[in-house]
């Protein structure tokens, strides 16, 4: 079953032949073979760093391939860039999202191609015409003239592929496009879709929730560690299989040890609020323990207030109010350095913005929050850091050739273990994870679950946050659900059903959405 | 897979794979220097003479200075706009408590302060302007181009208030008022190495020591790569900011008192464009202006080839115009190479992969 007869070549629109991609540090691609069929939702899967991105960005003409060839209706072709691709009707929304925030999302839709009056100045009203209309095509009610810096991260999306979508894209690349949706969002982005199948566009879907993939896809590309490893027609196979073919084996899923019945709490926050500058709250008045050896999973849908929540805590938002106890110490107001030396860490929620210093090798990167353990005087302890860099590097399985590598060599999931490795360097007490397991694969996020419960097993407190039901249900020992701001739930795992956290997630939805608009 | 990783990172050393082309690309600046070195030795009577080389190494010694203080800020991903003008001003404040002291009207005297104490009170000036950059640039949220371009007006123009836009003529002191030897400075020496050379070594010793082996150093760097990772790694942002201009304005102000005290007067428009200098040392040796990325050292051979160029041109007595289009086309090759060098490097590091 692993590998189906090719489809009829006339089904076929795009095929990849061979191509292999090699960057600094790391052979992304060895001749992978790829087919994208007309009218049809070709999805592309694999852990991270097994090449995905890297596929999708050759097929976009983002990057040019090192070896291969590439096919567009049988004919080779070749794309200097992605202009080039777009005008022989390849379209890509990317995962990391690519808007000018200072521009309208009219101006941001049509910034390739703008339409203009005469040759020479913009057709404004033309813009903000078809701008409407493609909202309404994708059932979303966004203001052409809104700046795109003012939307939500899933209004942003919608703007993505709207942009995709005004240039009639034939081919479609969508990469991890619900990664940042809501549940009716999803919904909406996949009538999208059928949409796009029936008038014949071809749909190369790049995501790692498993049970979306096997509920719109029509044929399926698993790739692992830069090589083919299959290709299936979705309906013959199923979510075990796909996890196989990714992880090499079944992936055992993370069983939480029991939890200890340890009284000591690691860190206590009463009440406390953050204002958002529309005068209502981001935070609203969240009082919650958390002890000892215990892993608290933080769920809620996206604006819930989690992120921000997260940033209370670690000192990153002064003007907030109320206490937070670690370990019997008050550390409200405290700047965050003082607060990570007292034990407190956080890994956030975008590597690439928050987590990472790109220019900066693995090693720097891992000891930039932890630099006072390695001091000697005024200076820092070489020899110590790099022991310290190395132990990290070995326990959290980065793989990588030398910690002097610049950190931006690194796959996504190896980045990811970069920063929780920063934050562990630091030997917290308590340990905030945002999302820890977003945009990672399957065998990463578990291994780094299976970091999170063994840290709690060794008397850390770990809080992370999440939107996705099955994670928190499958690594925490308590569930707390926000909705707006505020605690909607609190349930003891044993007392936690999918049915209550969803209640309560939904508990404080309109308020939440009135604070978002 | 923990198998891999420790035994690749067992040997290090023998990913470094380097080309002789790329090898020369890295050391650009060093072999920038060698080269006008050796065309000015070749084309320029005495070039190489003691007398020359010391006074050379003085030029470059005011530049090089600005220009370490100025990689602090450039490697923060900002600019200081404002050094040339506190050149100025340090100069200033230090020739006019020398020359005509501090004017005690209340008890009918007049206050000379030994050549010490004027050198501590004209460098807290600099770092005192320097914090004042730091302070709009952190507290205000005032872009650092703007910030010192202000500062730049602001200095200047006090230093042109301090004597009415007059010049302190002599330096020397009086005798009798305990403050003589500001002039050691500029031109005093120990064992045949001029005073401001020996300071350009030490001050350069400290600034690299600072920049690689100190959490200071290592926090400037992260802030200039990515400043919101930074902060969420505790990393006081804000401080090290200011910092890096304070440091900037101690440097600028120690450079003004060598101008003031090689020409044993203190002229309120020294200094001026000197900020442009240190910018070109700066990117020369390497530095990205976009921050995160630079060298002590990198400077300080920027600095030379820089000073280098001006005084071999001016040897060979080519005018001043051609030496200005030169110092530019330099100053772009540079830029230029560096882009080279990291697209080298890049393909190098791919096929040393796929191999």
């Amino acid at each position: 079953m692993t590998v189906q007869p090719h489809a009829a070549p006339d089904d076929v629109i795009l095929r990849a032949v061979q191509v292999g991609k090699v960057y600094p540090g790391t052979t992304a691609l060895h001749g992978v073979d790829f087919a994208v069929r007309r009218g049809a939702v070709n999805v592309l899967l694999g852990e991270n760093g097994a090449g995905k991105s890297t596929l999708m960005k050759i097929l976009a003409g983002v990057e040019q391939p090192s070896s291969g060839q590439l096919f567009l209706d049988g004919r080779e072709v070749r794309f200097a860039s992605v202009n080039d691709a777009a005008a022989q009707g390849i379209g890509i929304i990317f995962q990391e999202m690519n808007l000018c925030p200072n521009l309208s999302v009219a101006e941001n839709i049509f910034l390739r191609y703008p339409a203009v009056r005469f040759g020479i100045d913009i057709d404004r009203r033309q813009h903000i015409e078809a701008a409407r209309a493609l909202m309404r095509r994708l059932e979303h009610d966004i203001d052409p003239n809104a700046l795109v810096g003012d939307l939500r991260i899933a209004q942003q999306q919608i703007v993505e592929i709207a942009k995709a979508l005004a240039h009639d894209a034939r081919i479609l690349i969508m990469d991890e496009p619900t990664s940042a949706l809501s549940a009716t969002e999803v919904e909406i982005l996949f009538r999208v879709i059928a949409e796009l199948k029936s008038a014949g566009v071809a749909i190369v879907y790049i995501s790692h929730r498993l049970e979306e993939l096997v509920r719109i896809g029509d044929c399926v590309t698993v790739l692992r560690d830069g090589r083919l490893q299959a290709t299936a027609e979705m309906a013959d196979i199923d979510i075990p299989w796909l996890i196989a073919q990714m992880v090499g084996a079944m992936a055992e899923p993370a069983v939480p040890a029991p939890p200890r019945p340890d009284a000591r709490d690691a860190l206590r926050i009463g009440s406390v609020s953050l204002r958002n500058p529309h005068g209502g709250y981001f935070v609203d008045g969240v009082s919650l323990q958390l002890a000892a050896g215990e892993v608290v999973g933080l769920y809620g849908l996206l604006g819930a207030g989690r992120s921000e929540l997260f940033e209370v805590l670690i000192g990153a938002q002064p003007d907030a109010e109320g206490s937070v106890v670690l370990d019997g110490e008050e550390l409200a107001g405290l700047p965050i350095a003082a607060r990570i030396r007292r034990g407190i860490a956080l890994v956030p929620e975008d590597r690439q913005r928050e987590g990472l210093v790109q220019c900066l090798s693995v090693s720097a990167n891992l000891s930039l929050a932890s630099l006072w353990r390695f001091l000697r005087g005024f200076a820092i302890d070489t020899a110590r850091e790099h022991d310290a860099v190395l132990r990290a590097i070995r326990d959290l399985l980065i793989k990588v050739s030398s910690p002097n590598v610049e950190v931006t060599a690194l796959s996504g999931g190896n980045q990811q273990k970069v920063v929780i490795g920063k934050a562990l360097l630091t030997r917290p007490k308590v340990l905030l994870l945002d999302e820890p397991g977003r945009g990672i694969d399957v065998g990463a996020k578990a291994e780094v679950f299976r970091t999170m419960r063994h840290l709690a097993a060794e008397g850390l407190g770990v809080m992370f946050a999440t939107s996705d039901l099955k994670e928190v249900m499958a690594v925490a020992d308590r569930i707390v659900v926000m909705a707006g701001g505020r605690v909607t739930g609190d349930f003891p795992r044993a007392r936690a059903t999918e049915e209550r956290l969803v209640a309560a997630a939904n508990q404080g939805a309109a308020a939440a959405a009135g604070v978002a608009r | 897979m923990t198998g891999t990783a420790s035994t690749t990172i067992a040997s290090p050393a023998r990913r470094r794979q380097t080309s002789p082309l790329l090898l020369l690309l890295s050391l650009r600046t060093l072999i920038a220097l060698f080269v006008v070195l050796g065309f000015f030795s070749a084309t320029a009577p005495n070039f190489l003479d003691i007398g020359t080389l010391v006074l050379l190494a003085k030029h470059v010694s005011i530049n090089a200075l600005l220009a370490i203080g100025m990689t602090f800020v450039v490697l923060t991903g900002g600019i200081d706009l404002s050094v040339g003008s506190i050149v100025g001003l340090a100069g200033m404040v230090a020739g006019g408590l020398i020359d005509r002291g501090v004017p005690l009207h209340f008890l009918h005297v007049t206050l000379f302060l030994d050549v010490p104490v004027v050198i501590a009170i004209a460098i807290a000036v600099g770092v005192l302007v320097g914090a004042i950059n730091g302070l709009l640039v952190t507290w205000l949220s005032v872009a650092p181009f703007i910030a010192t371009l202000g500062t730049l007006y602001v200095a200047r123009g006090t230093a042109l208030l301090i004597s009415n836009g007059e010049t302190f003529p002599n330096l020397v002191g009086r005798p009798q008022f305990h403050n003589t030897g500001f002039p050691i400075l500029g031109a005093g020496t120990v064992l045949g190495v001029p005073v401001s050379v020996i300071a350009l070594v030490v001050v350069g010793i400290v600034a690299a020591y600072l920049a690689t082996r100190t959490p200071f150093g290592r926090r400037v760097y992260a802030v200039g790569g990515n400043e919101r990772a930074a902060l969420l790694s505790g990393v006081p942002v804000a401080k090290v900011k200011l910092a890096v201009y304070m440091i900037s304005g101690a440097c600028a102000a120690f450079a003004g008192l060598i101008v003031a005290s090689e020409l044993v007067a203190s002229h309120p428009a020294s200094g001026e464009t000197f900020e442009l200098n240190a910018i070109a040392a700066t990117v020369l040796g390497g530095t990205s202006l976009v921050g995160g990325r630079g060298t002590i050292w990198g400077t300080v051979i920027g600095a030379f080839v820089i000073g280098i160029l001006a005084d071999g041109l001016v040897m060979l007595g080519v005018s001043s115009f051609w030496q200005m289009v030169i110092k530019g086309l330099v100053i772009i090759a540079a830029v230029v190479l560096d882009q080279l060098q990291r697209r080298m490097q890049r393909r190098m590091a791919i096929q040393a992969q796929a191999a």
